[in-house]
């Protein structure tokens, strides 16, 4: 099955591309023939029912048979129209849907594709440069099929004023069709930015595949606040693979929320590549139906005196399946590292299930280590007590999920952000009214 | 106004009675103190009023304005007009109280065929609903009791009481582990609220809020059961002789 991924690889255009990106993209094509698609064999995918996609010959999603219109991406708006965007319509750049007029003197926003193009000399020392050996075999396949994506560099010492959206959309037509979205984000020394990663599925039924790749690169002093929305069909495979560098005394925090998709899985990498260095993960995955909501982290303590602290949670309804793993690996000499983990799931069904692993490797001996992971279904007390209060029973279950959702949701810096986020989570859960 | 016939109820069926046959009446206007020892059932008396689901009732009757409180969900106790003030208030984090008050406050007027008042003309009656506690608008954006001081959820609890305006208010222990000045702030949160058609329990350790809060009767609860009622000078009595001596008293009423 995989080998016809090597003939779309074959057929891939070559106009355009950097004679350094050839080997790039040659050597990504190489390292997935060889490991294959994972199975439940593989440790790191136990839990993660791919077979079916794999099974599935997916073909390269063209356009739209019908164009998406700024209409049509309406429900799935996030923030305001004045936010820069870019927009990816079946993982091409659609620029009449994109908004990039008013960005800040230096600052680029474009797709990676114009990118290679207009400055390859800035994208070379980045692209496909952190990605480790940790790189799943998606992630490898990503690069083999390296054509477009987002790209965004905010030079030294810039701050945007708003956040920037990506959204990359699946049309309704798309079934049967894959993307492979490779982003590439340059943070430079003291810049700042607020980035929106949305996916977002048009269709109710479309079985799309989207393996997507996001590249991080933060500059010394330098700050993210990244919020990634996964919203794709509910019939969609959807893996994401995002790999974040940090150097000296950067801030890179995550708030990671994946609900759509009937499979999805994200990799949050990220290493702590220098002393003073800090990385705060959150996470909320709603599943409900048949969903199945994979979310794996790792945490690279590679230097001393890092702080990482991880949030995840999962809210499971019906037959949903919830997978989290998180790992974090502490060199010998990263003494002094602080790291926290939690990972608690709220089940709202007695056939919905999580399988949760976090992984601690610790080779230096002066460190604050923890983590801990609870799953439950809601507390009866707090229940009655809405419900003596006046609440009926079913409100007074929306309205503590949401509280469950809103205590993680809370940590989101940037408040136009966070109100947005509520705004999904609360759609998402049936609750209207502002909480 | 509200009349409690032989009320037995335990944790669960099979299990041992913890209300082993209580009768009261409480007539509209009307404020009743019911003191007693820990453990001796008083909580469970007020939460089986207020539909606790862990509680299994194993006999008798509850009547409220001539209804069958016990056939009643709790939040259609809560609509028909009873509130319970928690002895042990819930920690709801995430959920601001505005939201949560707002919420309750709505419900009730749904229920009264009413439109649901938005946050903006709902802060028109929490301004003056907070007075009463003494509190600023801070205190609304917090969530839920969470982080709360002892004092300061039950000051939460009247505050609730104070924008539902209940017909009959059960505070369990509402004054337990407060001092002189919140407690001021908890009678006069009940006084404020008192009427001829509204009636008030209060189920206290201790006389002192009845210093502040004059009852109409006072009922001892002894090992589940109402061993002795009068009126006010009965909790002086109590408070001077400690609870011991109503052990004798309970077998009497037993025998
Ligand atoms: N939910 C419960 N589970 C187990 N025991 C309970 C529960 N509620 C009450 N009890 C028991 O019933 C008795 C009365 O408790 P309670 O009503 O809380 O007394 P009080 O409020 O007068 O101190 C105690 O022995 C207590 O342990
Ligand atoms: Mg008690």
């Amino acid at each position: 099955m995989i080998d016809q991924y090597r003939a779309v690889f074959d057929a891939l255009p070559t106009d355009g591309v950097p004679e350094w990106l050839r080997p790039v993209r040659q050597t990504g094509l190489d390292r997935f023939m060889a490991a294959g698609f994972p199975t439940s064999r593989d440790e790191e995918w136990r839990f993660t029912p791919l077979g079916d996609m794999t099974r599935t010959p997916f073909a390269p999603a063209g356009p739209p048979r019908a164009p998406v219109s700024q209409a049509d991406l309406e429900p799935y708006r996030f923030g305001h129209p004045e936010w820069p965007a870019l927009v990816f319509v079946n993982g091409a750049f659609a620029p009449e849907l994109s908004q990039t007029a008013d960005l800040p003197e230096g600052v680029m926003a474009t797709s990676l594709a114009r990118a290679l193009m207009t400055d390859p000399e800035l994208v070379e020392p980045h692209l496909g440069k952190h990605l480790g050996a940790d790189a799943t075999p998606f992630a490898a396949l990503n690069t083999a099929f390296i054509r477009d994506g987002a790209y965004v560099r905010v030079p030294a010492g810039r701050t945007l004023a708003s956040p920037i959206n990506l959204v990359f959309v699946t049309s309704a037509d798309a079934d049967g069709a894959m993307t492979h979205p490779r982003n590439l984000i340059v943070v430079e020394d003291g810049a700042r930015l607020s980035l929106v990663e949305s996916y977002v599925g048009l269709g109710e039924s479309a079985a799309s595949f989207t393996n997507t790749v996001t590249e991080v690169t933060l500059g010394q002093q330098s700050w993210l606040e990244h919020t990634r929305i996964q919203r794709e069909s509910e019939a969609a495979y959807h893996i994401g693979f995002s790999h974040v560098h940090q150097v000296r005394e950067s801030h890179y925090r995550s708030f990671s929320m994946s609900m759509g998709g009937r499979v999805s899985r994200h990799n949050l990498h990220t290493r702590l590549d220098a002393p003073n260095t800090e990385a705060l993960l959150y996470g909320l995955s709603i599943g409900h139906g048949e969903q199945l909501v994979d979310n794996h982290t790792t945490i690279y303590h590679d230097k001393p005196n890092c702080r990482s602290w991880e949030v995840y949670k999962a809210i499971l309804d019906d037959h949903s399946r919830g997978v989290f793993n998180g790992k974090v690996f502490v060199t010998p000499e990263a003494q002094q590292t602080d790291a926290k983990q939690t990972n608690r799931t709220l089940l709202l069904s007695d056939t919905a299930r999580v399988d949760t692993k976090p992984q601690l490797e610790i080779f230096a001996d002066d460190v604050k280590c923890t983590h801990g992971a609870t799953v439950g279904y809601l507390d009866d007390l707090p229940h009655f007590y809405l419900r003596s209060r006046g609440i009926e029973p079913e409100r007074a279950t929306q309205i503590l999920t949401y509280a469950f959702a809103a205590e993680v949701m809370d940590e989101v810096a940037v408040d136009p952000v966070r109100h947005e986020l509520d705004q999904v989570v609360r759609t998402r859960l049936g609750i209207m009214d502002r909480i | 106004m509200l009349e409690i016939k032989n009320l037995c109820a335990s944790i669960g069926p099979g299990e041992p009675n913890i209300l082993k046959g209580i009768s009261l009446t409480v007539n509209p206007g009307e404020v009743h103190a019911i003191m007693g020892p820990n453990g001796s059932g008083k909580s469970t008396l007020a939460q089986v009023l207020a539909g606790h689901p862990a509680y299994t009732v194993t006999g008798g009757e509850v009547r409220f304005e001539g209804e069958d409180l016990l056939d009643m969900e709790p939040e259609e106790r809560a609509l028909a007009g009873v509130f319970l003030a928690f002895q042990y208030p819930v920690e709801i984090p995430g959920i601001t109280n505005a939201y949560f008050l707002r919420a309750a406050y709505n419900e009730l007027r749904k229920g009264r065929g009413e439109e649901e008042l938005d946050p903006m003309d709902f802060l028109d009656i929490l301004e003056e609903k907070l007075k009463i506690v003494k509190w600023g608008p801070e205190m609304m954006q917090r969530a839920v009791n969470h982080g709360f001081s002892g004092g300061e959820k039950k000051r939460n609890e009247i505050l609730q009481m104070a924008v539902l305006e209940p017909k009959l208010a059960i505070l369990d222990e509402t004054d337990s582990g407060l001092d002189i000045d919140a407690l001021r702030i908890v009678a006069d949160g009940v006084n404020a609220l008192k009427r001829p058609d509204r009636a008030t329990i209060l189920v206290t350790h201790y006389q002192r809020l009845l210093n502040h809060i004059v009852p109409d009767q006072v009922h001892v609860l002894f090992d589940g059961r109402l061993v002795r009622s009068g009126g006010k000078e009965l909790a002086l009595e109590l408070e001077a002789k400690g609870y011991e001596w109503l052990s004798e008293v309970a077998e009497e009423v037993v025998a």
